[in-house]
């Protein structure tokens, strides 16, 4: 009992055309700037912009490079500039963008270029780790058993938990772009998920942290993280919360 | 945090020494990490930044017999295991898993994991495939769970407590080989993908804990870069593979897409149905019915296409319907699966049923180990200082089928089990040293692979025996389906010997890296065929259309497979020798297995 799953649900009703992908590339072993390539490639609508990508690499130029794992929006390796948005490029499909337009795509921006699509995230990784992105409690709950959080506290802090570190987010911010120093939205994201988890006691830590001229006051709330996220996290609101809590003095 | 020792450049590569060096960042490697890193120097080695790695891929739960919300046992834990895994399990290593899985699940919770709770506050559990009340009598509440992203959850974590320890990664270095002085492990070597540099990790405990090879499959919920390069390392070295042919199929990938939807939402009350509406699974399964183990479920699901009774145009999937359970659990237990579906298929699970077929997921098999983490050369013999944990590593507590929840807990488990045994070995020995340019193998690798004047493209390559492997040793398998797929990957490896790449350069080479893991995915392509072909009767996730049934009396035993004499020679079994190794039983006696 052998059986070919081949093609996607209703892939009878798709029909397959020929995208145009505007890709910006760089060797910085070889090119002195960066440049815009074309690419023609064969796609259904249902595709991910990552397949497209994945066409372009396998089938066309071998070199063409670029961060993936999961593709299905999960390990958030694949954040680019799509038609300039930042997106996942596995979230991204391609009937969701004008079809009938080329696909412009490039890496991220506000971080080192490494190489086409890939940039240096340790500049991102950095801000995340000066939050103290991790429980902070002295009390020591009962041996072999857990903390008790009620279903409201546990609540409280939901939405910034969903957080995949794929720096869409703070590689949208304008504030970003032009003070490297600020934290940036995903560090104040991971840093709101435990200022607001009632069992961590470092919130006034963070809070300190965030005050900083480097902190939360940057943000000019343009909303542009917010609809960068992938994971439909309310970041501008979370950043806002954050900043309340810093007037009030505790979360 | 120990400051590491000083590391040296010798002839362009880069020589680091570290007590423990733990290869992989997923959950079994952090996890490890978090054991070893406040008491040795300790490095983690990984191809990915670690909160890439797929262990935040899973979605539904972690087992463990908390009782928060029913009556519960971790011997019924145990029992439930060892029956999922059609009784190939190590009933030793089942008990360990059960009894510990409640202190490994408060660890994370004290580590600052963020479960679903309960109304009293307690951490909440749900039901998942297989896991029972007193010995099958009914479904039981043992799922620890953080909406449908606990493997998310538990990835970060396990980074956040890696980030707190201060713990060393060395992220996008991708480890080539395990360099060996004799018999005994002395390091591994490592390509910075950012460079193109090698680099030398003497140590003096390694720990693999590199993830699965789904990207064997077409089909599958692996990621990307889930090519079984720990395993495959493994394997080049002549050291055994244990149970490969057992590969687990999950019930409810998307159609046509092999994307995962956890079985979390049957637990939650999903049903699966066939075109004309039938729950068919009452049929197959009377008493757990969608909540029988995932072996199951997959075959029926296969079958009831294969019989026509398939949903859609072409009859080719079967449908999970969740419109009962509303719009409310659905957004608030099973968020991201909802959106899944309606992101890749355009299909709203409130309102309509989604289109679902068995995906490649996990490998039973792997790197034997005993409980202790431990790699064994052969049945009793371990290898000094090296370790495996997750995945990769078969220990066996999944024996032929894993069940669902069980894997986010072996990697608890057996990557803290790793972590404390490997830091207790290293603080008992000194360093092997190393041979003479422990890279000189991988060097000449990489540049015949970055010199390649070859004619065949990697992706074409790798295609097909992603095709191929879907349509002859899935769900299904026979002799004539396993002989043919053995031709195709004979020619594969072949025609891998005449590859090309195109990028040339050293900074970033994904192209060369896809050459390599090509590599990987056919050399266990191979084991995993071979090994299937031997196994002439069906089991847990080994299903011989010829050889229906189980046969306790010839195959009660771990297939234990070695790469011996030349690895390029043509037929398979001039290279694969096959041995067996018992099975330890110890409370339960094989059974038939009905639910």
């Amino acid at each position: 009992m052998t059986l070919v799953t081949d093609a996607p649900a209703e892939v009878g009703a798709v029909q397959a055309y020929t995208a145009t992908l505007i890709i910006r590339r760089f060797d910085p072993d070889v090119d002195a700037e960066p440049y815009w390539q074309d690419f023609d490639v064969e796609v259904y609508s249902t595709d991910r912009v990552l397949d497209a990508l994945h066409k372009i690499k396998w089938e066309q130029d071998g070199s063409l490079t670029f961060r993936r794992s999961c593709a299905h929006g999960i390990c958030g390796s694949d954040a680019m500039r799509i038609n300039g948005k930042n997106r996942l490029a596995c979230k991204t499909l391609i009937k969701d963008l004008d079809i009938s337009k080329p696909i412009y795509v490039e890496a991220i921006k506000g971080l080192p270029l490494e190489k086409d699509l890939i940039v240096d995230m340790e500049p991102f990784f950095e801000s995340y780790r000066s939050i103290n992105p991790f429980l902070m409690a002295t009390s020591k709950p009962e041996k072999g058993k857990e903390r008790v959080q009620s279903v409201v506290a546990r609540e409280r802090f939901d939405d910034t938990t969903k957080c995949i570190l794929c720096a869409a987010c703070t590689s949208s911010c304008p504030v970003f772009w032009t003070d490297g120093q600020y934290f940036g939205p995903a560090a104040i994201v991971n840093a709101h998920r435990f200022i607001f988890d009632d069992r961590d006691e470092g919130a006034q830590v963070r809070l300190d942290i965030l005050n900083d001229k480097e902190g939360v006051w940057r943000c000019r709330t343009t909303f542009n993280c917010s609809e960068a996220c992938p994971r439909g996290i309310q970041v501008t609101q979370a950043i806002a919360e954050v900043k309340q809590a810093i007037l009030r003095g505790k979360p | 945090m120990t400051e590491p020792y000083e590391s040296t450049t010798v002839d362009g590569v880069r020589y680091h020494q570290f007590d423990v060096v733990i290869v992989g960042a997923g959950g079994a490697g952090m996890r490890a990490a978090i054991e070893a890193g406040p008491k040795a120097r300790t490095a983690v080695i990984s191809k990915l930044y670690p909160t890439r790695s797929h262990t935040g891929a899973a979605q539904g739960g972690m087992a463990a017999a908390l009782a928060n919300v029913e009556e519960d046992n971790w011997e019924w834990h145990t029992f439930d295991t060892v029956k999922g895994g059609d009784y190939l399990v190590d009933q030793d290593a089942a008990e360990i898993l059960a009894k510990e899985a409640i202190d490994a699940v408060i660890d994370l919770e004290n580590m600052g994991l963020p479960f679903n709770r309960t109304p009293e506050g307690k951490i909440d559990q749900r039901r998942f495939g297989g896991h029972t009340r007193d010995h099958g009598k009914a479904p039981v509440r043992r799922a620890c769970y953080a909406a449908d992203r606990t493997g998310h959850m538990i990835l970060q974590t396990l980074f956040q407590n890696c980030v707190k320890l201060g713990i060393n990664f060395f992220n996008e270095f991708y480890v080539l080989d395990l360099v060996m002085t004799g018999d005994k492990p002395s390091g591994v070597v490592a390509y910075e993908l950012s460079t193109g540099e090698l680099h030398v990790f003497q140590a003096k405990a390694i720990v693999f804990a590199t993830g699965g090879f789904g990207k064997i499959y077409k089909t599958t919920s692996n990621a990307h870069t889930l090519t079984g390069d720990g395993v495959g390392i493994i394997w080049r070295k002549g050291l055994p593979l244990e149970d490969m042919e057992f590969f687990q199929f999950h019930p409810t990938g998307l159609a046509g897409l092999g994307i995962l939807l956890t079985e979390g939402a049957r637990g939650e009350g999903a049903i699966l149905r066939n075109a004309s509406g039938e729950r068919f699974m009452e049929r197959y399964a009377p008493t757990i019915k969608d909540l029988a183990p995932r072996d199951i479920v997959s075959r029926c699901m296969v079958q009831e296409v294969a019989e026509g009774r398939g949903a859609g145009p072409h009859k080719d999937y079967v449908l999970l319907d969740c419109t009962h359970l509303g719009a409310e659990i659905l957004e608030t237990k099973l968020p991201d699966i909802t959106e899944f579906a309606r992101t890749y298929l355009g299909v709203d699970p409130v309102v309509e049923p989604v289109p679902v077929m068995p995906t490649a997921h996990y490998a039973m098999g792997g790197i034997p180990t005993n409980v202790k983490a431990e790699v064994l050369r052969d049945n009793d013999t371990v290898v000094p200082g090296l370790y495996a944990a997750g995945e990769c590593a078969c220990v066996s507590v999944h024996g032929s089928n894993r069940l669902g929840t069980n894997s986010l807990l072996d990697i608890n488990v057996f990557g803290k089990r790793a972590g404390n045994n490997a830091v207790e070995y290293a603080a008992t020995v000194d360093f092997t040293p190393l041979p003479d340019d422990p890279a000189a193998g991988i060097r000449s690798l990489i540049e015949s692979l970055r010199n390649s004047t070859g004619t065949e493209r990697i992706a074409a390559i790798r295609k097909e025996l992603q095709d191929h492997m879907d349509r002859s040793a899935q769900v299904f398998r026979t002799e004539e389906s396993l002989t043919e797929v053995t031709k195709v990957i004979h020619d594969l490896r072949e025609r891998y010997k005449n590859i090309a790449i195109q990028d040339h350069g050293k900074r970033f080479n994904t192209d060369l890296l896809e050459a390599i893991e090509l590599g990987f995915l056919l050399d266990l392509a191979e084991v995993v065929v071979f090994s299937a072909r031997n196994r002439k009767e069906s089991r847990g996730g080994h299903m011989r259309d010829d050889y229906p049934n189980r046969d306790d009396a010839n195959y009660m035993k771990h297939t234990m497979a070695y790469l011996t004499g030349d690895p390029h020679s043509a037929d398979a079994a001039d290279h694969i020798r096959l041995d067996w190794k018992p099975v330890t039983i110890t409370r339960y006696e094989p059974m038939e297995r009905k639910y």
